[in-house]
């Protein structure tokens, strides 16, 4: 950067002088009004963060003002109805649970073998590097993308139809960038020291990174997944091109079955336009806000107990 | 020494256990093929699918277009109504977002404590963590209402409200990204900035942001391309009329609405109607990518000036 202090001209002049002859007769330091420029714009920056967190703050008021009177045993345990009093989201908590243990099945030793592959076995060549800069746009794919793919390969390609498993299938591969790149990450906290020993002990490639960088990088990855699973769980996009079933009167017992999961249910009530039914998507948007919590909650204390410094 | 040399494993037990490093090798490379696969399988499903639809319609058609009238006759397949719906909402978002967003990463770099930024930062993370179908819901509960006791003229489903609420969704992204670029920048450049007698404002607003300026404008880039790609709230609250229009306060369509709203309702698999999903879903492809591959570069010249 070129610092010229503002009010500060510099002029040619042919022959050397000292710095106080070369400030301008007419310089004015202001530095009372350039103080004061600066406290506006402290403010001005303050009350710019603050919107974001008074925006937060004004959406967990409207939920849970507009959908609180609605959390009943009832609604925890009941299915969707025709009649709002009835009506409950069994079915999508047990479609969000089911989604949730099979994407993390599917997704958790896929992300963690690639970033494995990636920080211990890769060769630096252009392959590789490919691999990266793949994962890098991966991850920036728009998730209704991921649902035209899940919908074309999954439900009809591999003729697995409207089911859990093609949902989880496509959830899986939206979020299997973010855990490769949180598992890099750990998996390049661990010392070179940790590596140099195991060998030096006779291990192989594979048994210094089982026994010995593994151990230490797991509470860093298990912290992305659980991350990444809570964007799986809060995605509705893709959930509705896999074809997700908005009246759902039993609860999936297989991964074959048809299902609906939390934000589909929300999306379905929202899109009604009588007012209890914009009170049931409130109530349902709190039962996932406090999952998705519990979810954070755990990342956030797995990465506190466990963390080390090396 | 006999007993250690009992103990050691032998010749066998090296081979079992160089086998096993190939197999693990081998079975690894797989696993990061998958994500190779998930690039082609888009790509592939996007061109094959699409193909369909372009053997009714002509691209030229599609991209020049001015109406998009699919289930009614004639039908008309004119993209531009659906991406004008995407610019202008990704537009307004872009307007809530950028100025905000770039202010709390000036605040959170230069100006926030420890003891501040330790709980502010990841309280405004948590905008980002938020499902987009709740940010729909607040965007037609409350924002809305809010824009027609102001302006009564509003439709209910219109483009002003999920802008703003889109324009909340990306804060984060924007002063996470843009704190970063700032934080990166030499602490002797502000050092050198004070020396010449520069004030903290004057530190911030001439000598920081212009040194980030690249992964400021990356972190721009970025948030407009999330913005595009968003999907729930403008289903939720933007409508569903394909518009060519710059009115805020009207019902519009977006890309994305276009998809989910067509994939929810009725139209039967194989008609032109419903390949139209994929057409509009290439388009959208085409268009985050370049704008993340764009933001990529304007990234990695930033990278280069302080190594």
């Amino acid at each position: 950067m070129t610092g010229q202090p503002s009010g500060v001209q510099r002029r040619p002049t042919g022959r050397p002088t000292d710095a106080v002859s070369d400030v301008p007769k007419d310089f004015q330091p202001r530095l009372r009004a350039r103080a004061r420029a600066g406290t506006v714009f402290a403010g001005l920056c303050f009350a710019a963060t603050l919107v974001g967190v008074l925006a937060l703050a004004a959406l967990l008021a409207d939920i849970i003002t507009d959908g609180w009177h609605r959390l009943t045993p009832g609604f925890l345990s009941g299915y969707p109805s025709r009649f709002a009093d009835r009506a409950g989201i069994l079915p999508a908590l047990v479609g969000s649970g089911w989604v949730l243990a099979l994407t993390a099945l599917v997704a958790f030793p896929l992300g963690v073998g690639t970033a494995i592959w990636l920080e211990e076995y890769a060769p630096d060549n252009r392959f590789t590097r490919a691999v990266e800069t793949n994962i890098a746009n991966l991850a920036g794919v728009p998730s209704i993308v991921y649902g035209i793919l899940g919908l074309a390969l999954f439900v009809r390609a591999f003729a697995l139809g409207r089911s859990v498993l093609a949902a989880a299938l496509t959830l899986a591969l939206l979020i299997l960038p973010v855990i490769i790149i949180a598992s890099q990450e750990a998996i390049k906290a661990v010392p070179d020291s940790i590596r140099l020993g195991a060998y030096a002990l006779g291990a192989t490639r594979w048994e210094a990174i089982c026994h010995s960088v593994l151990p230490l990088a797991l509470p860093g990855i298990l912290t992305g997944t659980i991350l990444a699973l809570s964007r799986a769980i809060g995605e509705a996009a893709p959930v509705i091109l896999v074809g997700a079933l908005g009246f759902l009167a039993f609860v999936p017992k297989g991964p074959l079955d048809g299902f609906t999961v939390i934000p589909f249910q929300i999306f379905s009530w929202v899109s009604r336009p009588q007012v209890e039914f914009q009170e049931l998507a409130a109530a349902a948007s709190i039962v996932l806000l406090v999952m998705l919590l519990l979810m954070n909650g755990t990342a956030i204390w797995l990465r506190n107990r466990y963390s080390r410094k090396y | 020494m006999a007993a250690e040399t009992a103990s050691f494993p032998g010749a066998a037990g090296l081979r079992r256990r160089k086998r096993t490093e190939r197999v693990i090798a081998r079975l690894l490379f797989v696993f990061s093929a998958v994500s190779i696969l998930t690039t082609l399988g888009i790509v592939a499903v996007l061109l094959l699918e699409s193909a369909r639809f372009f053997a009714d319609v002509s691209p030229f058609e599609f991209l020049t277009g001015t109406e998009w009238t699919p289930l009614f006759r004639p039908a008309r397949f004119g993209v531009l109504p659906l991406l004008m719906g995407s610019v202008l909402i990704a537009g307004g978002a872009a307007i809530v977002a950028l100025p905000l967003g770039l202010a709390a990463a000036i605040y959170l770099s230069e100006y926030a404590g420890d003891r501040t930024r330790a709980w502010l930062k990841p309280t405004l993370e948590l905008l980002a963590g938020v499902p987009t179908v709740v940010y729909g819901y607040f965007a037609l509960s409350f924002v809305t209402p809010i824009i027609r006791s102001i302006l009564p003229g509003t439709s209910i489903f219109n483009a002003a409200s999920a802008s703003i609420v889109m324009g909340i969704m990306i804060i984060p992204m924007v002063s996470s990204l843009s704190e970063d670029a700032m934080r990166a920048v030499p602490q002797v450049l502000r050092e050198g900035a004070y020396a010449l007698g520069a004030t903290k404002f004057e530190v911030a607003a001439r000598t920081i942001v212009p040194a980030a300026l690249s992964g400021i404008l990356a972190s721009f880039v970025l948030a407009v391309s999330r913005a595009i790609g968003e999907t729930m709230i403008v289903t939720i609250a933007a409508g569903s009329t394909p518009a060519l229009t710059l009115n805020p306060f009207t019902s519009v369509q977006t890309m994305t609405a276009y998809i989910a709203q067509t994939s929810f309702g009725e139209a039967p698999q194989g008609s032109v109607e419903y390949n139209t999903i994929f057409a509009v879903g290439l388009a959208l492809f085409a268009l985050t990518l370049a704008m993340n591959v764009i933001s990529g570069m304007i990234l990695r010249r930033y990278r280069e000036a302080y190594e």
